[in-house]
């Protein structure tokens, strides 16, 4: 289970205090009705905002906005609008945890982004509690007019894979296809479900639009940081107690959110983010350019950070869709020789083998697994160096090596 | 009438790892310890590209593409 602390970090914006779902009630007597501006000046003010994705890639919001209007205006056809709530990352929890308490905020943001861009298609794409999220859909049934609404929002079920939420593999389960990556020439967003030009964006970022549309830019802006306003949803790691979703601001000090004493280093970002020396994270603020999928996990000082690795390479690897051949060959032969590497003992060319296969699977996917497990890859051989080094010589200076990063159990 | 630079792409759900593009290609195209491409990222200069349109139309699986820069 996930506990979350709202009101620690910052005033909070989406999740509803106290850790209780909120109903259509709760939800309006919290923020106010939904007013229906024009989609020019809702365009606008999303562009003022400087709202960026938070599901990992931090494009910003205006800008897909606009690509998917443009592409519609080239096509005419009516885009499709998908709200990805399908958390593959085992170690977020930061959309399931938003779904369950504040799922009208993600609505409320799919029907504006569904109106802003003339959507002929709505969707929700989550793992799991997709019948909760039909019930809150159902209490809306009066908020949108039928003239203004001409299409109920579907929620749709994804499987619960690592890739399941990337857009083009969204964008092929949505047209009837397997959850696959493919191909992006064309990208999603000029041509996606069934070929229509098609937007995707993470369902945190939808809650924030929803607020935006009613605050307001200067108000979203009123947190954060100039060049990256606003806060965002994070899933916190630490060693013996439950995982939290915490809500932050950008620029906030990591160690205000996770504490640093007795750790030997961060992850920043999961499992295609980087692990990073505590003496840096220490000097480190919240930022959209390593928050990947919000995930910051503490690695306790006792632990073994290439072990960690190690197992988190194997499932990534078991994780790969296997169509691309480079994605194919070298994420497993990158976690293998992970796994000599996690071992004190004789390396032999472990070490240079894995860092050439990385250069040989960065950039040569459909998707950016590859260069998400390369980011990591590269970052442990930096951040755990001298711990490598130890291992080299038969030295481990772990003295705890049970696991502790969620890995699920393969089927394998 | 494509006066756009163009450049090599690959498709790697498609490919194969036939690596007949290397063979018609050799200044762009070399393969990997796996026999996949290994494709440079410069244009295609103009003297090249009606090779590099035969050789995008030979491979087997249609994975090698031109395309604008």
């Amino acid at each position: 289970m996930t506990s979350t602390f709202t009101d620690t970090l910052m005033p909070p914006r989406l999740l509803a205090p106290g850790g209780t779902p909120a109903d259509r009630a709760t939800h309006e007597t919290r923020y106010g009705p939904l007013t229906h501006t024009d989609p020019a000046a809702l365009l606008r003010t999303l562009a003022e905002s400087g709202l960026t994705g938070r599901g990992g890639a931090a494009f910003p919001t205006y800008r897909k906005f606009v690509s998917v209007i443009d592409a519609a205006r080239r096509t005419g056809r009516a885009p499709v609008v998908v709200a990805n709530g399908a958390e593959g990352e085992p170690a977020s929890a930061k959309d399931k945890t938003l779904l369950s308490l504040s799922p009208h905020l993600v609505l409320d943001g799919l029907q504006l982004a569904a109106r802003a861009t003339g959507a002929g298609e709505a969707y929700l794409a989550v793992e799991d509690g997709a019948t909760r999220l039909e019930t809150a859909l159902a209490e809306r049934d009066d908020l949108f007019p039928e003239r203004d609404n001409p299409f109920p929002v579907r929620v749709v079920r994804v499987p619960k894979r690592f890739l399941s939420g990337e857009s083009s593999a969204l964008a092929q389960h949505l047209s009837g296809h397997a959850a696959l990556p493919r191909h992006q020439d064309p990208p999603v967003r000029e041509q996606g479900v069934r070929r229509a030009p098609t937007l995707v964006q993470n369902v945190e970022t939808l809650a924030h639009l929803a607020l935006i549309a009613r605050y307001g830019a200067d108000w979203f802006r009123s947190a954060g940081t100039p060049s990256e306003p606003g806060g965002a949803l994070c899933t916190v790691h630490v060693q013996g107690r439950e995982p939290q979703v915490v809500e932050a601001p950008f620029g906030m000090p990591l160690h205000r959110l996770l504490p640093l004493e007795g750790t030997g280093a961060i992850l920043l970002g999961g499992y295609h983010g980087t692990w990073i020396p505590t003496a840096e994270a220490a000097r480190l603020g919240l930022s959209a350019a390593t928050l990947g999928a919000g995930v910051l996990a503490a690695l306790p000082a006792d632990r073994c950070g290439p072990a960690e690795t190690a197992r988190v390479l194997r499932y990534l690897a078991l994780e790969s869709a296997g169509q691309c051949g480079p994605c194919l060959n070298g994420l497993p032969r990158i976690a293998a020789a992970f796994r000599t590497l996690a071992a004190p003992g004789p390396q032999g060319t472990a070490r240079d083998d894995v860092a050439r296969w990385a250069g040989l699977v960065e950039g040569r996917g459909a998707c950016h697994h590859p260069d998400g497990t390369v980011r990591l890859v590269r970052s442990a051989l930096t951040t755990f160096a001298a711990e490598l080094d130890a291992h080299a010589r038969g030295l481990c200076s772990a003295t705890d090596r049970t696991p502790l990063l969620p890995v699920p159990e393969h089927r394998s | 009438m494509d006066q756009l630079p163009q450049h090599l792409d690959i498709d790697w759900t498609s490919c194969r790892a036939h690596g007949l593009c290397a063979e018609l290609l050799p200044e762009h195209v070399t393969l990997d310890e796996w026999g996949y491409p290994l494709v440079d990222a410069r244009p295609v200069p103009a003297r090249t590209l009606k090779r590099a349109r035969r050789a995008a139309a030979d491979c087997p699986v249609l994975a090698l593409k031109l395309a604008a820069a």
